[in-house]
């Protein structure tokens, strides 16, 4: 039995244990192993807290044989590196913070925490989350366990990565545009971006404020489910997070998809999709339809611009956010500056990658004098139009369905020369963000030996929606239990 | 006044809002503590952290619009204004730009020929105060103190109304004056809590386009504005009448030089790249709110100053002085109610004796040595001719120093009033008696002699025989 | 629409970012490239569309008048490159 630990969901976990058929600390100790054994080959964690995961670990047992212990108790997961972690490196995957000890614990870290949650460590990630396959990191590229070559995606590649691995039965992510659903779909996991608002950001390194948000990467819909109703909800230090009930997730999962009506968006299968990836998801549309949904084509007429829309908010959101590291209070500091201008101008200049330079600039030049209404202005109007399409579809339908990424997993490198080209393997996942909309990306099968996502997007507050479908499309299929076999 | 040009001047006020917790954290905004105890994870911009606003900041900008009959924004935006400067922990200032929580105000002051005068406030917009630079003493460094950072300011921007240093100065004061009636500012200006900018210009007279204007920082003493506005003024007027003509600019007031010199520093190409701050939501004050506060409004000085003329029959600029500060003019209105005697007189020891000792000692009104009861007290020893007025001054630095009530320092010091005809009478006869060769040049037609019997008299009783009896008696009994 | 050196230039120093000379050259194209794309959305009609700030309809929240914070500056101060006496330092500010 404990050689296939590893392979367990996070509710086959908790059952095990309750069943003291292992022990936290046996599983924690398996778990560190393994990705000590494969940090050659993933580079999926920054930093590996073992010591205070075992700690944890041997409190969690503690508490569960004495019949205590939060919802969560004994379970390992992994925090991407852009959550605050008390005493612990949060480097964000910058080398602005690579000497950047938190001094406090992002409510979503506290919450799992005191839900008994073992932490295994901080994982890999685009540098300060701009990126869609880990190359931006300044702890290097992690590599995607379905083929070595390729990207696990981004920006939560490391925690995709680890999940897909089998280093870790859940990490947590977040998503601006994509980076929790488009990794998850490149590594065949699952991927669970809440409506915007739905979990707090305190604590969260921030990138774009009006787009950024919490989520998981699972291997299915019930872990997701599970660590949702743990990690949503109401937190007074952060002003956009919503007083709004959290309905228990995990029993929401039940009940058949008869009736649901399913919206299919024309334009996502327009050119630009792979074939493959086109039939893998169509596939599962057939899945959803012989479950009983009804399917219906939606229209999303402004959805060609949701990239560009990004483009314009996301890096001036950015510009603004990360102003904040300038050398003085924390991160790189450059050496000897002449003056100010000088230890302001090296130390970011030192600090930030190239492509976090290019979307401050790009966001300091929307937002500069003479550009404001042509591009800012212009990106806010029709990201309102955007979210007004997707308001008149969700009158017609209950969730829209359709591909996580145009493509399965890329090769590193393969798309680092074009920002544009990197840019456009988000086109299916932004909407989502700028309509601050709950989305998920689970496992639909293979195209050329590699994961493909189905991506199902709901009205806000929808989580439960798209869990349940997620869920009972998992109860159909095995997709989300394939392995990579350098990883069994 | 110059003929020739006129002045235009606009002022941005900066207000600190005397809330116990900062505008979006949860420290503390105390004076003076020990560097950067005060500046929590939010004031310090760490990664992460995010703003929560106080709510006690919106009550006090809205009392603010409301006693300033401003319209209070029924939804206001919080926008960033970002910018590089090590006092700035994020890099931008939260502040408000396009949708400030108050608009369109208005209030009167007095002008140079004495007419009351409409200023208008374009707005009023809350932001966070800025940290602190400290050069002294390091080196090649500054260091950065952030206590200061993420105190609630209150920034109230004046329409160009203002035409001279002076009117800019009475503005001010009002504005002071009705922060600190409301208790939303401790209008400390020594500390910072009180500081303005001033936007000036001159312009031929009859001419419609203002000039260019310069701007006049961190003022922040009101001798300070009247003394840099007017070397601004004048050096602008040379300036021109040189041929020359002045640059849009940013000047430091130096008060040591009493000169304004541009500020080289603030010169590099600004864009603030406003933005609504994704981090905070749109503030929405319900109506009820709004009429709830309106409600809890004090008597404002205005209203104060009208009624005291009217109720108290005061002079019109003693009632402008007494209720320009709150607390004097409850001072003033306790020592009313407990003394018999009229109003004027007891404004008058308020703001004589009163003011002038509570000056020399460095005290406000609130820790005045006599208490408003024990001022009326000797107020009244004068009206019922117990003492006469320059006997209360002895019995004031008396009272002052702690020697009691006026009555006890009278009976202790035995001032009191000789009204007696026959006491005074006789000691006229005896002066009249000791004098012959006065009295005889007197009677001769030497009036200003007349001054010298009553210094005798006077002398002789101490000071303390009735000055119109012994007027009286003296001129019956010299005769003439 | 692409951009100049110039243009280039002023936005670095807006922002406070010192490029090498080699970086600068690619900077220059690249932003060049994300500036047309993101001209797309000269396109769109938006006549009389409000702006969209938020995902959320929602207002903000106000926090009572209460100080939650103690100090913390000793623990708060590890993270900075270069203190004193609880200073934050920085090279000489001249104004």
């Amino acid at each position: 039995m404990t050689a296939e630990l590893h392979l367990l969901t996070l509710t086959q976990i908790a059952a095990g244990l309750r069943q003291s058929e292992f022990s936290a600390l046996e599983l924690t100790e398996l778990l560190l192993r393994r990705i000590e054994a494969s940090d050659q080959s993933l580079n999926a964690f920054i930093t590996v807290t073992a010591e205070q995961a075992m700690q944890a670990a041997k409190r969690a047992d503690a508490e569960r044989v004495a019949g205590r212990g939060g919802v969560l108790n004994g379970l390992p997961l992994v925090h991407k590196d852009i959550f605050c972690t008390r005493d612990v490196l949060t480097s964000c995957g910058s080398h602005m913070l690579d000497n950047f000890v938190a001094p406090y614990d992002a409510t979503v870290v506290e919450r799992f925490a005191n839900a008994g949650a073992v932490m295994l460590g901080k994982t890999n990630m685009d540098e300060f989350a701009m990126g869609s396959s880990n190359e931006t990191s300044f702890f290097g590229p992690v590599r995607n366990p379905w083929d070595l070559e390729r990207t696990p995606g981004g920006s939560s590649g490391g925690s995709s990565a680890a999940v897909a691995a089998r280093l870790a039965p859940a990490a947590t992510g977040t998503d601006t545009g994509g980076s929790i659903r488009q990794p998850a779909a490149l590594t065949g996991t699952v991927g669970l971006k809440p409506t915007y608002g739905r979990v707090s950001r305190y604590g969260m390194i921030a990138f774009a404020s009006s787009l950024d948000q919490a989520g998981v990467i699972t291997r299915s819909a019930e872990d997701a489910a599970l660590l949702l109703g743990v990690m949503a909800g109401f937190d007074a230090r952060d002003s956009t997070c919503i007083d709004h009930p959290v309905p228990d997730y995990v029993a929401q999962l039940s009940g058949s998809l008869k009736g649901l009506r399913v919206g299919i968006v024309r334009q996502h299968f327009d050119a630009g999709l792979d074939a493959n990836t086109a039939l893998a998801v169509k596939a599962a549309l057939d899945v959803l339809k012989a479950q009983g949904a009804t399917l219906t084509e939606v229209d999303l007429p402004n959805l060609d611009l949701s990239v560009p829309t990004y483009y314009v908010v996301a890096p001036a959101e950015c510009s603004s956010n990360l102003s904040r590291f300038d050398g003085v209070r924390f991160g790189h500091r450059a050496a000897d500056p002449k003056d100010l201008f000088d230890l302001y101008c090296r130390s970011r200049g030192e600090g930030f990658g190239a492509e976090v330079k290019r979307r401050i600039m790009t966001g300091t030049y929307v937002l500069s004098a003479g550009y404001y209404d042509a591009y800012y202005l212009k990106a806010q109007q029709v990201r309102q139009l955007i979210a007004e399409d997707f308001r008149k579809a969700f009158s017609e339908v209950d969730v829209i369905a359709g591909p996580t990424a145009p493509t399965p997993a890329f090769r590193l490198g393969d798309k680092t020369d074009d920002p544009i080209t990197m840019y456009l393997n988000d086109i299916y996942t932004i909407g989502a963000n700028l309509a601050g909309l709950p989305a998920i990306s689970t496992p639909c099968g293979f195209a050329d030996g590699l994961p493909v996502g189905l991506h199902l997007v709901g009205p806000h507050w929808g989580e439960a929606a798209v869990l349940r479908c997620a869920h009972q499309y998992q109860l159909q299929t095995d997709w989300h239990l394939a392995c990579p076999e350098a990883f069994r | 006044m110059n003929r020739n040009w006129q002045v235009v001047i606009g002022l941005e006020i900066h207000t600190q809002l005397a809330t116990r917790s900062k505008i979006f954290s949860g420290a503390s905004t105390s004076y003076g503590a020990a560097p950067n105890t005060q500046a929590c994870l939010v004031d310090l911009g760490y990664p992460g952290v995010l703003p929560v606003l106080n709510g006690e900041v919106v009550r006090m900008a809205c009392k603010f619009g409301l006693a300033v009959n401003a319209s209070i924004a029924r939804r206001s935006v919080f926008a960033r204004k970002n910018y590089f400067y090590p006092d700035l922990p994020k890099g931008y200032q939260i502040s408000q730009y396009e949708l400030p929580i108050v608009e369109h105000g208005e209030l009167f002051i007095q002008d140079d020929d004495g007419n009351e005068k409409r200023i208008g406030i374009t707005r009023a917009h809350l932001e966070e105060d800025a940290g602190k630079s400290i050069h002294e003493g390091l080196d090649q460094y500054s260091g950065i103190d952030l206590n200061r950072a993420g105190t609630p300011l209150l920034e109230i921007v004046s329409e160009p109304d203002l035409r001279s240093a002076k009117e800019a100065v009475a503005y001010m004061r009002k504005i002071h004056s009705i922060v600190r009636y409301l208790g939303i500012s401790d209008g400390n200006m020594q500390e910072g809590s009180f500081r303005c900018d001033a936007n000036v210009s001159v312009r031929p007279r009859g001419q419609q386009v203002l000039g260019t204007r310069t701007e006049l920082k961190n003022l922040n003493s009101f001798r300070f504005v009247e003394k840099a506005i007017n070397y601004e003024v004048q050096r602008q007027i040379e300036l021109i009448e040189d041929g020359g003509s002045v640059r849009q600019e940013t000047r430091l007031y130096d008060a040591d030089k009493d000169e304004t010199r541009s500020m080289r520093s603030k010169e590099e190409a600004n864009d603030y790249r406003y933005f609504p701050d994704p981090d905070l939501l749109p503030v929405e004050i319900e109506p009820a709110v709004v009429e709830q506060l309106r409600a809890s409004l004090p008597e404002l000085p205005g209203a104060k100053k009208q009624r005291f003329v009217r109720e108290y029959e005061l002079k019109n600029d003693d009632a402008d002085i007494l209720t320009a500060s709150r607390a004097l003019a409850d001072y003033f209105e306790a020592a009313v109610a407990s003394s018999s005697a009229q109003a004027q007189a007891v404004a008058n020891w308020v703001l004589g004796d009163l003011s002038a000792a509570l000056n020399r000692d460095s005290l406000d009104i609130g820790d005045s040595k006599i208490p408003a009861s024990e001022l009326a007290g000797l107020v009244d020893r004068i009206a019922d001719s117990t003492i006469s007025g320059k006997i209360a001054k002895e019995v004031f630095e008396a009272m002052w120093a702690g020697e009691g009530s006026a009555d006890a320092v009278i009976a202790s010091r035995g001032l009191q009033q000789i009204t007696d005809d026959s006491a005074i009478e006789a000691v006229v006869d005896a002066v009249i008696a000791a004098n012959p060769s006065q009295v005889a040049e007197y009677r001769s037609g030497k009036d200003k002699l007349f001054g010298f019997f009553v210094g005798k008299v006077m002398q002789q009783t101490g000071g303390k025989a009735n000055p119109g009896q012994v007027n009286a008696i003296l001129k019956a009994r010299l005769g003439k | 629409m692409s951009l100049d050196k110039d243009q280039v230039q002023h936005i670095a120093m807006l922002a406070r970012l010192k490029l090498a000379d080699d970086e600068f050259a690619e900077t220059v194209q690249k932003l060049s490239r994300i500036v047309a794309f993101v001209d797309q959305l000269s396109q769109a009609s938006t006549d009389g569309v409000t702006p969209m700030a938020h995902p959320l309809n929602a207002i903000q929240r106000l926090r009572a008048d209460v100080i939650t914070e103690a100090d913390d500056r000793d623990h708060l101060q590890q993270n900075a490159g270069a203190v004193q006496d609880g200073l934050y330092l920085v090279p000489k500010v001249i104004e």
